[in-house]
């Protein structure tokens, strides 16, 4: 469509040269518009009053069977060949074609308004040296605007002046990256200087020169030319349309790219289209409909060529050739006339009811209060109403992490103090309590500042914090001062804390509310409530955190001038610099951290080190020497800490729980029931991302080998996933066996697919983003493949979003699998797109994911639903659509087939126009699309109770090339019984007062109606879930059917429309004789028996596991509800992940003065969801390169 | 799609909790058991079986009487004549003799049967006018002449057949007695009263309604004159050339000729055993089509004429019906019985 919508733009005069760079005046509007640079209106809309109708039609028409309709119709009117009435294929192509444009039209309308709605967006402009209010489609490039606090930038602008101090503005790009957290931009001082003095920004005359527009969001190249001087520009000075902006009273910008060239439409590129594999066999399969349909027009022509030289010849004594017609001839016309008679072959209905049930299955999702989330108010919604049946056929889920599987919220959970542990409750027998909504917190009113939302069940530590136990204070000390956030107290007592991790906020929150609060910083002191009691320590340095390290310190004098050092990092790095006076305490605390690790928690280890001060003072002297060192910074830096973080004495360790979402360990037991394979690909560290495996049940203790692939090299990581290969499967070839095959249409499509191979016991996989890069080489990528699909569990940690997309592609290709996709972040927009299918969590994360997705829902356990309910639903309605469409329409022409053996070849048809008209649109419309709207074979709770019903969907069992055969060879046997019965019985029969019985009509009228009646009884066969709908469809297409039949064949009818109505008569005349009906009945014995026969023998003797299942409902009314297990209680020795989640810690920040000039309140929540971007085109947005929060390599 | 209508508060977007939406609609699932299945097909195959009995002997007490004269009798001579379309003006009849050993009783039928005569096929079927048929006025009539000036127009009108039959009775006894045969109502009531239609002039006969249009080309009379007996009888709504025009399904047909008229004996209990002849007024070409001629004499009952197909396909079915039922029911009874099978 886009390359016609460009076709008529060109048309309209508007021919561009590609343009090589950009250059532009500020202020000079005359000069700008030279250039025809894009104004800044927008459109997304694609047509308009006047181009509609030719537009549409012509889009219409490229689909194949519209246009083989439109072909038909032409054929149609050619008398020589017309063998049905013009309206036979007009009347069904007009509805559909209709029925489309109505909805396109719709589509298009709210394009209009929307696109109008933010063109129409006011925003100040400078003109003519005074700021006017003017629509955003009148902006032009090079123009200043003025933007306000929580506007949208209106287009890509070129920073000048700010309300803030340094030039600085903040942006919010959620729109556009999906990240929240705010962003600093900042002008060229020498703008900057103008401040808001509209005379100085009106003079402003300078010439920006830069790159021409361009997609990538992250890098910006230009100049500015002011006063002769030449300045550079970068990504930082510019402003792009698409972000908000924060925190910033007003700034003032140059308009460098408006509307269509923003970075932001250029960023909307094609979306890919999906099709589910069942479209793809669709149209394979209309393909050998269109030759089943040549060759059986062939084998017509051919026997009207003979038929015309034996007897029509010699016939012609009553029925002259027309002029010029010889036999070859006469055989070419009838494959024309054949071809429109057996037309219904490829049925026109059947790509709009095949829409209008995916729209109805839509529907369902969205509606389905079942995955309403009530706490953010969020429904499901299918977002792409084209896929659903695929969700049916699901085999791999690639999920994110964090904000998917976890809330992205830490909680303190426990701690070991001085070798106790706190944090469980325990019965009077010493058993464990397990502790739920309604066990009784902890009461921190005491404490003015404590945060209310925080919970903790253990009084015993407060006691013992109260008491003052002084480990216990020292404890929370050290939490309270050793990290890296931002305070912020809006009001007294209000405090808020900004934190880069979630972990550090936690473990900061517990410590605020155990009494030591933490209350402002400056770069050099921490200013805390201890206990009631307000002391400023003096901050002398801060060891950050980083990935190598994996443990960051503070070194700080308190008022009485004590220095300490006080460290958390990760339990091993921690243990090792320990003093040996603790090693009592380290056995202790080792054996509470197995038993945090054994639950799944991030735990981290706490020390301090009381410190010398004469020591400390040559020690800041090197400091100070190696920081500002030019060489080797690092590495001196790193020397120094390494020397002063021993000895250490051991506090203890805390326990962070990451929260897992609800329902999580259910649902991925489930899925895994269902044969899905889960692999969890995340941006985490390895830690992190095996505690989650673990927390939620994807890895298991009783696992019999997980296999860690974390090699830097190609042959590393070649040994290691043969290793792990042969370990699993020791007798397996070396080869991965890939089956060569083609597909798709024409068979064009290659495909590859490495078979399954069999794995005795459950086997877990953790990768990691380094060993994943080589390993998705391509000398690599099949070994990797082939190890990771014999684990029960494969989790990719530290992957980048495009690796992600690799993993995924990799699957696609080789697996020939149906794949789905779920994240909540943009940096999971890339798997979510090249997955099958994408669901986005609507989540915190921004809505990028969302956008892109085509099914969203606000909780991870709803994916069961979606794809165990909805799923296995829609797939099996579409199969048992698709068969009986096939079966009925080719039933229907098949009897046309036989019957031109009896009528010369001639072309006649069996059936009144009429019927052949309505047969589609009518008669069968209704009932096929109640069964293929409302079937369900089991209702949800049974499908939930037995996942193992999803299997048939991802073998492809309902409907494949073999069904598809088979679905042929009984309308072959159905349509014999259906021509060859009512001949037999009628062709030497007269009524009962001796008139005719077998003359053309009553047949026609007896074929029609044996077929209808045989029809509707199929469907009620294939119908599992008879609702009062379905009984009043199918009753009402058989009486509608009489009744119309009854009208058309009326007096009344004839005597208006007399060539229209021939059959006048016929129904009353044959319908009222018994052996019309004995035949009737026959027939539809005939025809429905060896089904139900057939049908039942397979039930018995080999029960599909739908079946089995059904036989069970009949049983029993209600599933069994699971029973509940108890959480079980693990122990384990493997060391647990520990809780950082970021790379690199604020340190320098915290330090340094810049961060702190500007620290202005920030919501915590951004509600607005009013963006240009929410409501245009939802899935413009390509994607953001890299993940820059996690994935950074270390 | 979840849009908020009209509602506001927390729970604003919730979906609706009926029973469409959730899709759960009271239903009926029901399923193939052995309980519904096998009783069906005994019961099935019972029905069949009845029927086919029941049938059987309705059409057993039919009786009928095919005659194929196309070059039987004396028919030779004219089936050579026709050979050559030189002699089509000529008349040519002749005489055909049978024997009823069985007295036809009750009301007999008299057809006259085509073989390989092709009505179905499309362009013959194509080129009738039913709106010229059904005409009004005879001005109309002259409008629709201008296109298709042969009243009635078309190769089905052209083609009508054109054999006339006499039939007579020999009695054992006694002289030749010619059989009465009613020539009328032996339409559909629907064609000879709204179907066709003459065209309407208060104040005109038939024939100078028709005035100046031609005859079909192979019609020796014109429309208005093909019953010379019955001036009621004549134009469009002629019952031959009704019956005529009412196109076979298939290329052998038979279709009605006339019917016994039972007024007088020795006919008022049927057709009597003994010989008859069939007076022939051969005008209908056959051979050239390869085609054959027929005249068939039948007695009805309310199942039609003697149609052996549907009381033998019953009876077939039934049987077919029974071994399935027996075959299902061993299976059943091996594996399907105990639910082994349907177990895990």
């Amino acid at each position: 469509m886009g390359s016609v919508a460009s076709y008529f733009g060109r048309l309209g005069g508007k021919e561009q040269k590609k343009e090589e760079e950009r250059l532009f005046r500020a202020n000079d509007r005359p000069f700008n518009l030279s250039y025809h640079y894009a104004d800044n209106a927008i459109k997304t809309s694609k047509y308009n009053l006047f181009t509609f109708l030719p537009l549409n039609l012509f889009e219409q028409f490229r689909r194949l069977a519209n246009a083989y309709f439109l072909f038909l119709m032409a054929l149609q009117v050619i008398p020589q060949i017309s063998s049905l009435s013009w309206f036979t294929t007009a009347v069904p192509l007009i509805l559909v074609l209709s029925i489309t444009a109505v909805k396109d039209a719709s589509d298009d309308i709210n394009r209009h308004k929307s696109d109008k709605q933010v063109n129409n967006r006011m925003v100040k402009v400078l003109i003519d040296g005074e700021l006017r209010n003017e629509k955003w489609l009148n902006v032009q490039v090079g123009d200043i605007i003025k933007l306000e606090n929580n506007q949208f930038v209106t287009a890509d602008l070129l920073l000048l002046t700010s309300s803030e101090p340094l030039n600085l503005v903040y942006v919010e790009t959620a729109e556009l990256d999906g990240e929240t957290n705010l962003k600093v931009k900042q002008a060229l001082t020498v703008t900057g200087d103008m401040g808001d003095s509209i005379d100085a920004l009106a003079g402003f005359k300078g010439e920006v020169r830069c790159e021409p527009p361009n997609n990538r969001l992250d890098k910006f190249k230009g100049t500015l030319t002011l006063d002769g001087q030449t300045y550079s520009l970068d990504n930082d000075k510019v402003l792009l349309r698409g972000c908000t902006l924060r925190n910033t009273e007003w700034c003032f910008g140059v308009v460098i790219f408006g509307g269509p060239d923003t970075k932001l439409m250029q960023n909307s590129g094609k979306t890919t289209f999906k099709r589910t594999s069942i479209d793809h066999l669709m149209n394979v399969l209309v393909l050998c409909i269109f030759g089943l349909l040549a060759s059986m027009c062939a084998v017509l022509a051919i026997g009207n060529g003979i038929w015309e030289v034996r007897e029509g010849s010699v016939f012609t004594v009553f029925l002259p050739l027309e002029q010029g017609v010889n036999a070859a001839l006469s055989s070419f016309l009838s494959f024309w006339s054949y071809v429109i008679v057996l037309n219904t072959l490829v049925p026109i209905s059947l790509y709009v009811s095949v829409e209008i049930i995916r729209l109805g299955n839509s529907f369902f999702i969205d509606w389905d209060r079942k995955m309403y989330y009530p706490k953010n108010d969020t429904p499901a919604q299918a977002r792409t109403t084209t896929l659903n049946e695929e969700l049916g056929q699901i085999k791999y889920i690639f999920s994110d992490k964090t904000g998917t599987l976890t809330q992205n919220i830490m909680t303190f959970n426990r701690c070991s103090i001085n070798g106790k542990a706190y944090g469980e409750l325990f019965d009077f027998s010493g058993q464990r309590v397990e502790i739920t909504e309604k066990t009784a917190r902890v009461d921190f009113s005491w404490n003015q500042l404590a945060d209310p939302k925080f919970t903790f069940h253990d009084h015993s530590l407060l006691e013992t914090v109260r008491e003052g136990n002084p480990e216990a204070q020292a404890f929370f000390r050290l939490l309270a001062l050793c990290h890296t956030v931002m305070p912020e107290e809006k009001k007294e007592g209000e405090l808020y804390y900004q934190a880069q991790s979630p972990d550090e906020g936690a473990l900061v929150t517990a410590a605020r509310n155990f009494g030591f609060v933490f209350r402002s910083r400056t770069p050099e002191t921490i200013t805390a409530m201890e206990m009631g009691r307000t002391v400023t320590y003096e901050l002398l340095a801060v060891l950050d955190f980083n990935n190598v390290r994996k443990r960051m310190s503070v070194i700080v004098r308190n008022p009485e001038g004590k220095l300490t050092l006080y460290c958390k990092g990760a339990d091993t790095i921690i243990f090792e610099r320990l003093h040996p006076s603790c090693n009592k305490l380290k056995e202790a605390t080792i054996g509470h951290l197995n038993e945090y690790a054994g639950d799944g928690l991030r735990t981290l280890a706490l020390a301090y080190k009381p410190l010398d001060e004469s020591y400390m003072d040559k020690w800041r002297q090197r400091h100070h020497e190696a920081s500002t060192a030019m060489e080797g910074r690092e590495e001196r830096l790193d020397e120094l800490y390494e020397e002063i973080e021993k000895d250490l004495l051991l506090l203890g360790a805390t326990a962070v729980e990451d929260k897992l979402q609800d329902g999580v360990p259910q649902t991925i037991e489930q899925l895994a029931k269902a044969d899905i394979k889960i692999w969890v690909l995340t941006g985490d560290k390895q830690e992190t991302a095996e505690n989650i495996g673990y927390s939620c049940n994807m890895l298991r203790e009783e696992m019999k080998e997980i296999f860690v692939v974390a090699a830097n090299t190609t042959e590393g990581v070649k040994e290691e996933l043969q290793n792990a290969r042969r370990k699993m499967c020791p007798e397996a070839a070396e080869e991965p066996s890939v089956k060569k095959a083609r597909a798709g249409l024409f068979w064009l499509q290659k495909t590859e697919t490495v078979q399954d191979e069999k794995v005795d016991g459950d086997y877990g996989l953790v990768i990691n983003g380094h060993s994943l890069a080589f390993a998705l080489e391509k000398n690599l990528q099949l070994e990797l493949l082939r190890t990771a699909c014999m684990c029960q569990t494969v989790i990719c940690c530290r992957v980048t979003p495009l690796q992600k997309a690799q993993v995924v592609q990799l699957v696609k290709k080789y697996k020939q699998a149906v794949t789905l996709a779920i994240g909540d972040g943009a940096n999971d927009v890339s798997m979510i797109k090249a997955a099958h299918i994408g669901v986005g969590i609507s989540g915190q994360e921004g809505m990028q994911a969302v956008l892109s997705s085509d099914y969203s829902f606000a909780q991870f356990r709803y994916l069961q639903r979606l794809l165990l309910v909805h799923g296995r639903w829609s797939y099996l309605r579409m199969c048992k659509f698709l068969q009986y469409f096939f079966y009925k329409n080719f039933t229907f022409t098949f009897v046309h087939f036989w019957y031109a053996f009896f009528c010369g070849f001639s072309a006649q048809t069996v059936y009144d126009e009429w019927f052949i008209t309505l047969y589609n649109m009518v008669y069968t419309a209704l009932p096929v699309l109640g069964m293929s709207i409302f079937d369900q074979d089991v209702n949800d709770r049974w499908s939930f109770q037995y996942p193992q019903l999803y299997t048939p969907g991802q073998l492809n069992q309902y409907f494949s090339k073999k069904a598809f055969v088979l679905c042929m060879m009984h309308s072959c046997y159905s349509s014999l019984i259906l021509f060859f019965i009512p001949w037999a019985a009628m062709h030497d029969t007269v009524r009962d007062d001796g008139k005719d019985l077998a003359d053309y009509q009553s047949f026609a009228l007896l074929a029609q109606t044996c077929l209808l009646i045989v029809m509707n009884i199929q469907l009620c066969l294939d119908t599992y879930y008879w609702t009062a709908v379905n009984q009043f469809f199918v009753w009402g297409s058989l009486a509608a059917y009489f009744a119309i039949t009854l009208t058309m064949y009326s007096n009344g009818m004839f005597l208006i429309f007399t060539s229209s109505f021939p059959f006048i008569g016929t129904a009353r005349n044959s319908l009222n004789q018994p052996n019309v009906w004995l035949t009737i009945f026959l027939t539809s014995l005939l025809c429905i028996l060896p089904v139900v026969a057939s049908r039942f023998l397979f039930i018995q003797l080999r029960p599909t596991i739908n079946d089995k299942v059904r036989q069970k409902v009949r049983k029993e009314a209600l599933p069994a509800p699971a029973p509940r297990r108890p959480p079980a209680r693990r122990i384990s020795t493997r060391r647990s992940g520990y809780a950082f989640s970021h790379a690199q810690g604020y340190g320098d920040l915290v330090t340094s003065r810049r961060f702190l000039l500007k620290l202005r309140s920030r919501p915590p929540l951004f509600t607005q969801t009013d963006s240009p971007l929410a409501q245009n085109e939802p899935q413009l947005y390509r994607t953001i390169a890299e993940d820059p929060e996690e994935s950074q390599s270390p | 799609m979840g849009k908020v209508k009209g509602k506001s508060g927390p729970l604003a977007r919730r979906p609706d909790n009926s029973a469409f939406k959730q899709q759960r609609l009271p239903a009926w699932s029901p399923m193939l058991t052995a309980n519904t299945v096998l009783p069906f097909f005994y019961l099935m195959a019972l029905i069949c079986m009845l029927l086919g009995v029941w049938l059987l002997l309705t059409v057993q007490s039919t009786q009928e009487i095919k005659l194929d004269y196309t070059e039987a009798g004396t028919c030779d001579v004219c089936f050579e004549k026709r050979k050559n379309v030189s002699n089509a003006a000529q008349t040519c009849t002749c005489t055909v003799v049978f024997s009823i050993k069985k007295a036809l009783k009750g009301d007999v039928f008299f057809y006259y049967g085509l073989q390989n005569f092709h009505q179905n096929l499309r362009r013959y079927m194509d080129s009738r006018d039913d709106g010229q048929m059904v005409v009004h006025t005879a001005s109309h009539l002259r409008k629709t002449q201008m296109v298709s000036p042969l009243p009635p127009c078309g190769a089905v009108a052209n083609s009508i057949f054109n054999d006339s039959f006499t039939l007579t009775y020999h009695g054992s006894s006694g002289p030749s007695i010619p059989v009465p045969l009613l020539r009328k109502g032996i339409t559909w009531y629907t064609d000879k009263n709204v179907k066709y239609r003459n065209p309407k002039n208060d104040n005109m006969t038939l024939a100078q309604v028709f005035e100046g249009t031609a005859r079909p080309l192979y019609w020796q009379k014109p429309v208005y004159e093909l019953d010379p007996l019955d001036p009621t009888n004549n134009g469009f709504i002629n019952d031959d050339l009704i019956v005529w025009m009412r196109e076979a399904a298939f290329p052998n047909f038979k279709k009605l000729y006339g019917v016994l008229y039972r007024d007088s004996q020795p006919f008022t209990k049927g057709l009597p055993a003994g010989n008859y002849t069939i007076n022939i007024s051969y005008n209908f070409p056959v051979q050239y089509f390869r085609g054959r001629k027929e005249v068939v004499l039948t007695t009805l009952t309310w199942f039609g004429g003697q149609n052996h197909f549907l009381p033998v396909a019953y009876l077939v079915t039934s049987c077919l019906i029974l071994l399935v039922a027996i075959l299902l029911t061993v299976a059943w009874w091996k594996f399907g019985k105990n639910g082994k099978r349907m177990e895990e």
